[in-house]
């Protein structure tokens, strides 16, 4: 919303202060002013009221006149002029030579064969207006030589609130409640608000008017004849166009020139067309044209403004085209009302159309201002065109009243909170400025809070001290630490875990932690040939592609490394993010945090990058729980994994994750030679895995033995079962030397550890170990190599 | 004899002058000095010969034998050292202009960021808490007093979900939960809660350089006893100069936020000009960071703490946007995106 200064100073007089300073000011302590400020009129000079005193055509030129002007220098001078409303007689704003506009400078010059010495302006070309079909007509009787900057108000400086910084300020849509602020801020007064007595009209006739729903809270009414004026006076008209709003006729500018200074939307009826109101909804939708030439499909929640049972206009958001003032209206009934802000609200985003007037009904305004804004309506109409005649008494129905807010807090509550000491002067002052009725009894203040305040934005104690604190400003506030006791900080444990994993997996294992989105993209799957699986969905997604959330971070993981694959032969990545495996008994998302890992090798083997990535996630585990995984054979359910490879990852009897290796038809998709395996383990049930304490042994004196045994066998489990079914205590550590696959068969070649913490062994005694061990695992088909 | 020593002397000569390594020169001082060498010989035939012969022999023998032995003794250092010198040269000196070869694992520029924030904030007594992605209508909404209806749920776009439930939009949607959870403690040790809760947030927006439908924020709170708005500025202005690493001045307005009253938006002097003005300050020599303010009374009060006997600030600030402009990251996007080109490079900061 931009705000001008002149309008400002028209309520508060900031004589003497430097208004950018003060503009500052306001964006500190009240709303965001947006970084450009605008100086009207700053590149503007030597521009004066001339009056054309010839014309005569041009010899060549069709469009352009010969003119003598009189610009009140005591002399005539000589202006080429190409504009279409010349005429003898006419004043207009003129720019000598050497006058400045914008950028230019008025020079002497030949134009079209003859000498011009200064230029005829348009409103436009002076900067006032958006009108550049001919010369400014000037109609005031003003002497010829007058600065144009006299005659108007052109210099100004207009700056721009943040509108988003006044959504909980209903107040401040308009420049008298903005000026409050300045004055509060410059501790100056308000004047009060210009307006004439309505009750003179008391005796006239009432207007037929109903409110016949409760979605309008006041509504008020005045009717007046004899309109003859069409056009709004010059200064007026340049505070709209300052203020982003373009003239249109006298009514029009005028209910505009009112919301703008109010905050108070108004509407002007034709009074042909409008002469039993009533306010109401419809029970079945309809289509309504609106006066900008929209037809708009009403519905049965619209609230609609009726001349009986005929809609005239969409309550809140704009009127309709059939009632609208036109050039030949002499009569109009005016309205000023207030309505339920979320119906309002609800309304402009069903139709798509959100106005000046609704973007300020759907912040509460204060039902207050209706009747006000009539009587400030009424003097400024009366100024303008003194004819106009009132033929209604002030017609006014209140249907909802805002309850009275008034709190009651003391000097302790405000130096508790404040956490300094604010005066009670202070208090007081501020809070009377901001047009709070304040008592004081010692320490201890009553405040009433005033209407505009009070129809959401201040009904707590609290909503007190930002008034008394962003006058006071936060700048001035001594800053002071906390005390509190000490008591010590625990981390919650799965957030322990996540940390040391990325640690353990970035530092050792030197692979990299990416983000992604907890959907399934559609597309991205699909290239893959990745099912998009049955999942919650979004209700109000916008894009296809995003419809359903993940039940997995693997298929995004594969859509990651597609990417990548370019990036290296060879690359891990994983990430701990969030998945929703369904919905839950009561309904509820079951939402789980799950770590997940990928590897992408083109230089190893499957089965090799496989094993890797198991050994790194039982190093992970080994790391922070010490204890070892087992893992069991999983079926595939899932369109990326492998049937084979796909292993349940198991620690303490608990299911932690799973381990796989990408179906054949997405690894080839995303690469034809490279592995491609995952892993994906929940965070919460490693979390809850109780550690194992480290347990230290006291290393052996005596030295070991290693004994290598080759068997032809297909897995090491087929034999170290066998092996640790004998449960020799002198053997102490079983493990893998090699393995030796041929093509034909496979053998694994263990090697066996013995010791004694009390002894050095024979090798007679651990040979008779070895020898019943061979026995053992040739009664289950297993034998040594030959 | 006596010829024989003259002749084995020059012999000796010849042979040491054409010894390359010291394998050979042990052969020479075997086949000399040995048991079975021409020298020991020599002087076994000594016996042979008269007393005179022998004085003169024997002399002249000894001298050829300490001679020789001499000689192997020099040769050999001679030798040791062109060994060792040869040993030396064998090694070239290597090239350490080549450029240094190494794969580094890298962390997400979002984790360094709010590893950062982490610290700073546990090093002041915060606990750091997770919470869920999806959430409810009371938890995001309802219980932060932005109910329904409200303009502030206009300003963001929600994802809903099927169930009713949201993906949450704020990352203010753990406050209720972290009230109940920490109450007790507050009320009967009058221990503060002192949380800080980072993650994921979503927005229903259309995505490009700027704008990004997945975020993270990091919200604060701390609620005690006599918690004031001074305080609150403090432990900004205090917690702000730690994670920029400089001293950091700061500047409220008063911002609409449902959730706290009253709410303030804090900027900070630019970073990059310092306060005098520039293009990424627009020249106004501050910066918009983040939005803060006093705990709402009626968010205290659903979270179980009588806002009458204590009060609390509350902030939120955006990793997200605080990774971008710690890092120099100009397309949000590039932070799902899982191109390692640019996340690669995030390999550790310090801490």
């Amino acid at each position: 919303m931009f705000i001008s200064m002149n309008w400002i100073s028209d309520f508060v007089d900031l004589s003497g202060l430097d208004k950018m300073d003060l503009i500052a000011k306001f964006s500190l302590s009240t709303a965001e002013v947006e970084n450009d400020i605008f100086h009207k009129g700053e590149d503007l000079s030597g521009v004066v009221v001339a009056e054309i005193k010839s014309v005569e055509e041009h010899p060549e030129s069709k469009k352009l006149h010969l003119l003598k002007v009189d610009a009140g220098d005591g002399k005539l001078t000589d202006v080429v002029c190409g504009a279409p409303n010349v005429r003898v007689g006419m004043k207009t704003a003129f720019a000598k030579v050497g006058a400045q506009i914008g950028d230019i400078t008025i020079a002497p010059r030949p134009l079209a064969g003859f000498d011009s010495f200064g230029m005829c302006c348009s409103e436009k070309e002076i900067g006032i207006s958006d009108n550049n079909d001919g010369i400014m007509d000037i109609l005031e009787d003003v002497a010829n030589g007058t600065d144009i900057k006299d005659l108007y108000e052109i210099d100004d400086i207009i700056f721009e609130v943040d509108n988003k910084s006044l959504t909980n300020r209903p107040d401040l849509w308009g420049h008298y409640g903005i000026a409050r602020e300045f004055a509060t801020i410059a501790k100056r007064p308000l004047k009060e608000l210009p307006t004439i007595d309505l009750s003179q009209y008391d005796n006239l006739e009432k207007i037929d008017l109903k409110i016949e729903d409760e979605l309008c809270q006041r509504y008020s009414s005045i009717k007046v004849e004899n309109v003859e004026k069409n056009v709004a006076p010059m200064n007026m008209r340049i505070r709209l166009y300052y203020c982003g709003m373009r003239g249109i006729n006298l009514l029009t500018d005028l209910t505009n020139y009112l919301m703008l200074e109010m905050g108070q939307p108004m509407h002007a009826f034709d009074s042909r067309k409008v002469g039993k109101i009533r306010i109401k909804r419809f029970d079945k939708p309809f289509t309504f044209t609106t006066l900008d030439g929209v037809e708009r499909n009403i519905d049965e929640n619209t609230l609609m403004i009726c001349n009986d049972n005929t809609p005239v206009a969409i309550a809140g958001i704009m009127g309709g085209l059939d009632s609208e003032i036109v050039d030949d209206t002499t009569t109009l009934t005016l309205e000023s009302a207030t309505f339920n802000a979320a119906s309002i609200r609800k309304s402009a985003v069903r139709l798509a159309h959100r106005t000046d007037a609704s973007a300020r009904y759907e912040k509460s305004l204060d039902p207050e201002m209706t009747t006000v804004a009539i009587a400030r309506f009424m003097k400024l109409l009366l100024e303008i065109d003194p004819g106009v005649k009132v033929v209604s008494a002030l017609t006014d129905e209140y249907a909802f009243h805002y309850p009275k807010v008034a709190l009651d807090f003391d000097k302790a509550f405000v130096d508790k909170y404040t956490g300094i000491q604010i005066t009670n002067e202070h208090i007081v002052d501020t809070l009377t400025a901001l047009g709070f009725g304040v008592t004081q009894d010692g320490d201890n203040f009553h405040v009433d809070v005033p209407s505009y305040r009070a129809t959401k934005d201040i009904s707590l104690k609290a909503d007190i001290i930002e008034e008394i604190t962003r006058i006071y400003g936060y700048d001035n506030f001594e800053l002071s630490t906390t005390t509190a006791p000490l008591y010590p900080v625990r981390m919650a444990e799965d957030k322990n875990v996540e940390d040391r994993i990325k640690d353990i997996l970035v530092k050792r294992f030197r692979i990299h932690e990416v983000h992604s989105y907890v959907w399934q993209y559609a597309d991205e799957y699909k290239k893959l040939g990745m099912e998009v699986e049955d999942n919650i969905k979004l209700a109000n997604s916008t894009n296809p592609n995003i419809e359903t959330l993940r039940n997995s971070i693997i298929p995004t993981q594969l859509c990651q490394v597609n990417y990548n694959t370019g990036y290296a032969t060879d690359f891990g990545i994983f990430e701990v993010g969030h998945v929703v495996e369904g919905i839950k008994a009561d309904g509820l998302c079951d939402e789980k945090k799950k770590l997940c890992i990928t590897l992408f090798s083109k230089t190893k083997s499957l089965e090799t990058l496989y094993l890797e990535l198991r050994d790194m996630i039982a190093e992970v585990v080994d790391d922070i729980r010490h204890k070892p995984l087992t893992y069991k054979k999983l079926e595939a359910k899932h369109s990326y994994e492998h049937p084979k490879n796909l292993n349940a990852i198991v620690l303490d009897e608990t299911v932690i994750g799973k381990l796989g290796v990408a179906h054949p038809l997405v690894s080839k998709k995303i690469d034809k030679k490279a592995s491609i395996v995952f892993a994906e383990i929940d965070i919460e049930s490693l979390a809850n895995i109780v550690a194992e304490p480290i347990k230290y042994v006291e290393p052996s004196k005596y030295p070991s033995i290693e004994v290598d045994l080759s068997f032809v066998a297909e897995k090491f489990s087929e034999i170290n079962d066998t092996i640790k079914e004998s449960a020799e205590s002198i053997l102490r550590k079983v493990g893998v030397a090699d393995i030796y696959n041929d093509g034909n068969s496979k053998s694994i070649t263990v090697r066996l550890l013995f010791g004694d913490d009390e002894r050095t062994l024979t090798h007679e005694e651990v040979q008779t170990v070895v020898d019943k061990i061979i026995e053992k695992l040739k009664t289950k088909g297993i034998n040594l190599k030959a | 004899m006596i010829d024989i020593i003259s002749e084995l002397s020059t012999k000796f000569e010849t042979e040491l002058s054409n010894i390359k390594n010291s394998e050979e020169l042990e052969n020479i001082r075997v086949s000399y000095l040995g048991k079975k060498g021409s020298v020991t010989a020599a002087m076994k035939e000594m016996g042979k010969l008269s007393v005179e012969e022998k004085k003169e022999f024997g002399q002249k023998i000894n001298i050829l034998k300490n001679s020789v032995a001499d000689k192997i003794a020099a040769k050999k250092e001679e030798l040791a050292a062109l060994e060792l010198q040869r040993e030396i040269d064998k090694v070239p000196e290597f090239d350490i202009s080549l450029p240094e070869q190494f794969d580094q694992g890298s962390y997400h520029p979002i984790t360094l960021v709010q590893r950062q924030c982490e610290t700073i904030f546990k090093s002041m007594g915060f606990t750091v808490e997770d919470y869920s992605e999806v959430v409810t209508d009371y938890e995001c909404f309802e219980s932060v007093n932005i109910p329904k209806y409200h303009p502030a749920r206009d300003m963001q776009d929600t994802y809903y979900l099927e169930n009713g439930q949201l993906l949450k939009s704020q990352t203010t949607a753990a406050q209720n939960a972290i009230y109940k959870k920490y109450r007790k403690q507050l009320i009967e040790d009058g221990t503060p809660i002192k949380a800080i809760f980072p993650g994921r947030c979503f927005r229903n927006e259309a995505t490009d350089a700027c704008h990004e439908n997945t975020f993270f924020q990091m919200e604060g709170v701390m609620v005690g006893k006599d918690i004031s708005i001074s305080n609150l500025i403090y432990f900004m202005k205090t917690m702000l100069s730690e994670v920029f690493r400089r001293d950091i001045k700061v500047r409220l307005r008063p911002g609409f936020f449902p959730f706290v009253e009253p709410g303030f938006e804090l900027d900070i002097n630019c970073l990059n000009c310092g306060g005098k003005g520039c293009p990424s300050c627009k020249h106004s020599g501050w910066l918009e960071l983040c939005p803060c303010g006093m705990v709402h009374p009626k968010v205290l009060e659903e979270g179980g703490i009588d806002p009458e006997k204590y009060t609390g600030f509350a902030f939120g600030l955006g990793l997200t946007r605080l990774a971008m402009m710690k890092y120099g990251i100009k397309d949000i996007r590039d932070l799902n995106s899982g191109n390692l080109n640019s996340l690669a490079q995030f390999t550790d900061d310090e801490q």
